[in-house]
């Protein structure tokens, strides 16, 4: 036995040395060379853990548009040009940590901004944060919104400007027009609250929900689920889909094999599923279900494709860009011409110059809202066997976002707006 | 009716192969063993991770031919990747464990913890390539002939073999990762093994879809269950290995290595675990996480059936399955539609996958009151208890 265990230490010494290679590269650019002063923000993502895999192309954006700002000549307030720097924190997938982070970055790096998050989670457990110490943070993902923090500026779709123009295509003009719903999640809050919506959206629109399942986090037995949908859809219709990250493979795998295909009338449109998200499960198990998000990688035009080959560039040929990435990329930006409308890094006035700042996005004109929110543009989109969009159809411009939900009662006939103190979080329209 | 009956039943045979073919192995390291291996779940991502680098190097030129192959090739290959992994935690850790469950339990954890960010932080080519060496290591001093090792050459073997068995590793790691750019990279994304076209799709036979997956995963499970039965009952190393079970002191005083018999028996089961593997990265998804999501099943099957009893084993994995379907599904209101309405309503309430979770968990917890020991309580004594 003595071999073996020589052996085990000698292959461990390799394995090391292999980790220790493997972990190079990703050096801070260049920088700004003509700057005269710095200002440090924040960036707050799992790097470790389940959503590792997730956030970290939200690192990678981020830190890409802070290195073009920078080469473009930095922030320039008050007549000096700032160079940005950054500090990464990791919140490990942790909601505690992410909160525990926050609060080292505001307190004792005393960073003026900071993007971060992913999952609701994280968002709720870094919100009290923000408020107590009145800092700002920037989050880049697609919600269930209900939320409308003056101390959180949200770069994602609301769903308004997502799921319900969604639902609408699939219920009006899909080849599954008028056919019944089935809607499919993983369990927690996001699905949950993103269903009701629905439930609620088709109900007006004069359609019929069949059942609804969600399969605890963690758990990839589908075949029960599977089950329900062929018994309640024995002749096809439209599956909304907010499964979350590896259940999704496990479901498209599955459906596909007892034919529950574009094929045989099913048409699954999924929330959760962009490009990155496509090329993991594989296009041949997507090819022909449809996707909605407000930029997607096969906009064709200069400014998308610009951004596409810029993350080429910089992270490597065979990465993609997603909505949440061009996410963001915008919120580095709107928080660039904010600090500038404002003339000065601090908080207060940065939150006031924000409201109405305009940027052109990789996806179009974005403006920011009195609620702290995005106006975009939505696109319907099919996806393709290259593993892309097909984009069937995009809004005219723009669409307002709407914190509070109209469908749900509990906030119908409800907005928000932080540029009125008479209104704020929450206010009867 | 009778279609409802067998569509039914097929898919509980097919979620309980499932749960049974990732408990099998744990059924024999933590049944006829005593071991508490918290790290049979990252064994069973092992076997994953090698399908997918089987799928790879099938992928080659070379091997493109016989692409269709190759998730029987996977299946050996994952066996003696988990079983060579396996036994290594046998030798180094576990072995100096025996007899003392917590600790067992909290250092299988760590390995648990380690096996996961190994993967996720090494490049799967220098993770192969690693195994590899491993492989060549343990298998090379069992097959020279013993009269070759006197004294003198035995030290020469040791140091020729340690060092071919590095070079071998190294050499195939790096052909590995310059063949299949894919694998000269460490990511923490999950990957994807895609099954070969003849599996993908469904059966059609008396108005009912089988997808060819389950029933390939339900054959896999029957052909290990048999040869695992047969190796047990009918093999010479069998019948030591169950000798061992049921009194240690005795098997050794009658000549059986108990050294080697507890390195076959952990190095099996984790090469099941491996088997186990390759069936879940058939129908989701391979990532670092993939062993945690069945880990309290398997623990669960196990101590349902009875520890150290296969049949109890079997017949607890294909309840669970069963009893998943039935609740999960719905199937009792489409059985028996016009059910009484309170009745009904409760049905339907218990009618989503995560209250079918709960319910079954409960109706666990439950039956476990009444009998501790599981369906099939092992009788006579067992030399640990």
């Amino acid at each position: 036995m003595t071999l073996t265990k020589r052996l085990f230490i000698g292959l461990s010494s390799i394995a090391l040395g292999a980790s220790v290679t493997a972990c190079g590269g990703g050096n801070q650019a260049s920088g700004c060379p003509d700057c005269d002063a710095e200002v440090t923000v924040g960036i707050l993502h799992s790097l470790s853990g389940t959503m590792a895999i997730s956030e970290s192309t939200l690192v990678d954006t981020e830190k890409m548009a802070i290195e073009e700002i920078n080469a473009a000549g930095g922030i320039e307030v008050g007549g000096k040009k700032y160079e940005i720097k950054y500090i990464v924190e990791d919140g490990a997938s942790d909601w505690p940590t992410f909160a525990e982070k926050s609060k080292k970055l505001i307190s004792q790096d005393k960073v003026p901004v900071v993007f971060g998050g992913w999952t609701s989670a994280s968002r709720k457990a870094m919100l009290p944060v923000y408020e107590s110490k009145d800092a700002f943070l920037y989050y880049p993902i697609q919600y269930e919104a209900q939320e409308c923090s003056n101390n959180i500026f949200y770069t994602g779709a609301t769903p308004n400007q997502q799921s319900e123009p969604a639902t609408e295509f699939m219920f009006k003009r899909s080849p599954a027009a008028g056919k019944p719903f089935f809607l499919v999640g993983s369990d927690y809050v996001f699905p949950r609250t993103s269903n009701t919506i629905t439930k609620e959206q088709v109900k007006s629109l004069g359609g019929k929900v069949v059942g609804e399942d969600y399969l605890p986090l963690g758990n990839t037995e589908v075949a029960p689920i599977i089950a329900k949908i062929k018994k309640a859809l024995p002749n096809g219709g439209v599956i909304i889909n907010t499964l979350n990250g590896d259940q999704n493979v496990a479901f498209f795998k599955q459906i596909q094999d007892v034919g529950i295909t574009p094929n045989n009338g099913y048409y699954v449109m999924s929330y959760s599923i962009a490009e990155e998200e496509i090329s993991t499960i594989g296009p041949e198990f997507l090819a022909g279900h449809y996707g909605a998000w407000n930029y997607m990688m096969s906009i064709n035009t200069a400014a998308s494709r610009k951004f596409a080959n810029n993350f080429k560039k910089r992270w490597g040929s065979d990465r993609v860009v997603a909505d949440p990435q061009e996410s963001a990329y915008n919120m580095v930006y709107l928080w660039k011409a904010a600090v500038e409308k404002a003339g000065t890094f601090d908080d207060n006035a940065v939150r006031t110059a924000l409201v109405g700042v305009k940027f052109d996005a990789p996806q179009g004109p974005v403006e920011v809202m009195p609620n702290h929110h995005l106006s975009q543009t939505v696109r319907i989109g099919q996806i393709t066997s290259q593993g892309q969009f097909k984009i069937l159809e995009s809004t005219n411009g723009p669409v307002l976002p709407q914190a509070w939900n109209q469908f749900e009662p509990s906030s119908k006939g409800y907005a928000c707006d932080w540029t009125d103190s008479s209104k704020g979080e929450r206010y009867r329209l | 009716m009778v279609q409802l009956i067998l569509e039914s039943l097929f898919n509980g045979i097919a979620i309980g192969s499932v749960l049974l073919i990732a408990a099998l192995g744990l059924a024999i390291v933590f049944g006829l063993m005593g071991v508490i291996n918290l790290a049979h779940g990252e064994l069973m991502m092992l076997g994953a991770y090698s399908t997918y680098v089987t799928q790879l190097v099938f992928k080659l030129p070379a091997l493109k031919p016989f692409y269709n192959s190759y998730v029987i090739v996977s299946l050996m290959v994952a066996f003696l990747v988990a079983a060579v992994v396996g036994i290594l935690l046998e030798r180094s850790i576990i072995r100096r464990l025996y007899g003392s469950p917590l600790e067992t339990l909290l250092a299988t954890w760590g390995v648990s913890l380690i096996l996961q960010q190994f993967v996720r932080s090494v490049p799967l080519a220098y993770a192969s390539g690693i195994i590899i060496a491993l492989l060549i290591g343990l298998i090379v001093p069992l097959i020279v002939p013993h009269d070759l090792l006197s004294h003198r050459r035995n030290r020469l073997i040791k140091v020729g073999s340690l060092g071919g068995s590095v070079l071998v590793g190294l050499l195939s790691a790096n052909w590995l990762s310059t063949s299949i750019s894919r694998l000269g990279r460490a990511s923490a994304r999950n990957v994807d093994v895609t099954a070969p076209s003849w599996m993908r799709g469904g059966l059609d036979l008396w108005g009912i879809t089988f997808p060819v997956t389950r029933l390939v995963i339900i054959v896999i499970t029957i052909i290990a269950v048999i040869s695992v039965t047969w190796f047990l009952k009918q093999s010479v190393w069998g019948m030591r290995i169950r000798a061992v079970t049921q009194n240690r002191e005795m098997s050794e005083c009658l000549g059986i290595s108990t050294k080697k018999v507890d390195v076959l028996t952990f190095g099996i089961g984790s090469g099941l675990a491996g088997v186990a593997g390759v069936a879940v990265s058939l129908l989701g998804s391979v990532g670092p996480n993939v062993g945690g999501s069945y880990i309290v099943g398997c623990f669960m099957v196990v101590v349902l059936g009875g520890v150290g009893n296969l049949l109890g084993t079997i017949i607890a994995s294909f309840a669970i399955g069963i009893m998943t379907d039935l609740i999960g599904a719905g199937r009792l209101l489409s059985i028996w539609p016009d059910m009484p309405s309170p009745l009904a309503s409760t049905v339907d309430f218990f009618a989503t996958t995560s209250m079918a979770r709960v319910l079954v968990f409960a109706l666990i917890v439950v039956f476990l009151q009444f009998r501790p020991s599981g369906l099939f309580p092992q009788k006579g004594r067992m030399v640990e208890s």
